[in-house]
């Protein structure tokens, strides 16, 4: 063991689907207080892993130590020590936000529901949108809701599994806000995309899920020294039809 | 090793305060397990309860029984929809990574189908005192009569749950719901078998809801009981007890 403490450590975890298999031997490791980011194309097996770690799904082999504790051996613990936004924004929408949000503080036994509600209500701006039904919301709304629900209680760990797919660019830049703040308060956060340039703009560590197995893995620069140097070039930077729409749009970048 | 400690029941309230309110503010749900209940009971007494022949003066007493029965059936359908929602919308995931006794989300909608039941069934009933049902049966026969509700309600909902866990579409979950409507239509609810053709006499009158229908009515009226609602109370707990066993194993393998 290294002397970084980890969040994360994953050995030789393997899980098929019937005969069909999906990871066949992960290994790696998250550093406390990071952001990291698992690349990997559709299908790759992200979810699955992130399944797996928050104790959801039950590894064929291996095993994962999620906060010091074993996923398989002591699932109760590690959900008291992590929190998991799914792919899919899982917020109640019959419910306005801030019930919601008072739903899952009463969920994680905490006092003065209403109070962690409205706090987190503010520090996502949704304060406006409290009262409203969370159906009313953008896309991006929900997104922010969904990870302002996750960080209710004392979570050490948060998992989000694409947490920009399907969002605009004003809504991606929204939750990239959000997920810096979070690593800035001392919170790991393991990241699934399938951005390369997420991946780039957030992490401090990366790596690269491929037909069941984690091919590479490090920093940003590390990665990159895998490759030759870059030669350096000077070209015509052309502005992105992204730059062009937020700045038609008025939306500050970063 | 320390352990971690669970909290069923505070769990299991919060997630029925949840689905209440998701009741409450489906103004479809409302319609169909109370107010079309309640047409359905006014249509049969004022347009064609004249027709119908029963043995008795007052049709409207003849009738509740069924009614209430129908409200309850009306109600299963939502209940695989509610469940089929949180499962596609990863409700039940985020609950499951969470620190909470696994199972209070899903007896927390079990018991807010026994809840809003209840609360439509007495909204029934006041409408139907005021169209002129009367019941000389003391405290002890409604009590009976509404464990007899509270169990038929209970078999109808882990069979509806089944097909909410485990359904691919909208339309599936739904699936349930329209035979479940249907038995208590095939039944004495509304007339006596005797007049139906052979076949459908012999269904009417060897499936549950016939027997139910009977005895909430021989309560209601401070009748003799018969013997055959053991069979159908049996045939409930039975089906109940199967269908909570299948519903679980279908829950718990959703991860």
């Amino acid at each position: 063991m290294s002397q970084v403490k980890m969040a994360i450590s994953v050995k030789g975890l393997t899980k098929s689907y019937k005969k069909l298999p999906v990871l066949t031997g992960v290994d790696f490791e998250v550093r406390a207080g990071s952001i990291f980011a698992l690349l990997g194309t559709n299908g790759a097996g992200k979810t699955t892993i992130v399944k797996i770690l928050s104790t959801l799904l039950k590894p064929d082999s291996g095993t994962a130590i999620v906060n010091g504790f074993n996923v398989a051996l002591q699932p109760a613990h590690v959900r008291e020590s992590i929190s998991l936004t799914g792919q899919f924004a899982a917020v109640d929408e019959i419910l306005t936000g801030r019930e919601n949000m008072i739903m899952i503080a009463r969920l994680r036994h905490l006092q003065e529901p209403g109070l962690i509600a409205d706090d987190l209500l503010e520090r996502f701006g949704l304060k406006e949108a409290a009262n409203r039904r969370a159906s009313t919301y953008s896309g991006g709304m929900r997104r922010r809701l969904d990870i302002a629900m996750s960080l209710v209680g004392h979570s050490r760990l948060v998992f989000l599994d694409e947490p920009t797919t399907g969002l605009d660019p004003e809504g991606r830049i929204e939750v990239w806000n959000v997920i810096r703040e979070l690593a800035d308060s001392g919170i790991t956060v393991f990241l699934t995309t399938q951005y390369l340039d997420e991946a780039e703009q957030l992490a401090d560590s990366i790596a690269i899920l491929h037909q069941g197995k984690i091919i590479t893995t490090g920093t940003l620069a590390e990665l990159k020294a895998l490759f030759p140097p870059a030669q350096v070039e000077y070209i015509e930077k052309q502005p992105s039809l992204e730059d062009i729409f937020l700045a038609i749009t008025g939306t500050k970048t970063m | 090793m320390q352990t971690v400690k669970t909290y069923f029941f505070p769990d299991m309230g919060v997630m029925l305060g949840r689905s209440l309110r998701h009741v409450s503010r489906s103004l479809d749900t409302i319609i169909t397990v109370t107010i079309m209940p309640i047409a359905m009971m006014l249509l049969f007494v004022y347009v064609l309860g004249g027709a119908i022949h029963t043995g008795t003066d007052h049709y409207v007493d003849y009738l509740l029984p069924g009614i209430l029965l129908i409200a309850i059936a009306n109600s299963a359908g939502y209940v695989s929809y509610r469940l089929f929602t949180d499962v596609q919308r990863g409700i039940f995931e985020r609950f499951n990574s969470m620190p909470i006794a696994r199972s209070a989300a899903l007896w927390g909608h079990v018991l807010t189908s026994l809840v809003s039941n209840a609360m439509s069934l007495v909204v029934i009933i006041l409408v139907a005192l005021l169209m002129g049902f009367r019941s000389p049966a003391g405290v002890l026969n409604w009590l009976a009569i509404a464990g007899i509700l509270a169990l038929f309600t209970m078999m109808l909902t882990w069979i509806a749950a089944i097909p909410g866990l485990s359904a691919k579409t909208v339309d599936g979950a739904g699936v349930i719901a329209y035979p479940i409507h249907f038995l208590p239509l095939i039944s004495s609810a509304f007339v006596p078998t005797d007049t139906m053709p052979a076949a459908v006499r012999a269904f009417a009158e060897h499936q549950p809801v016939t027997p139910i229908v009977e005895t909430i009515r021989a309560l209601m009226f401070n009748q003799p009981v018969g013997k055959e609602i053991w069979v159908a109370m049996a045939w409930c707990v039975a089906i109940t007890i199967w269908a909570y066993i299948f519903a679980m194993r279908v829950y718990n393998k959703r991860g």
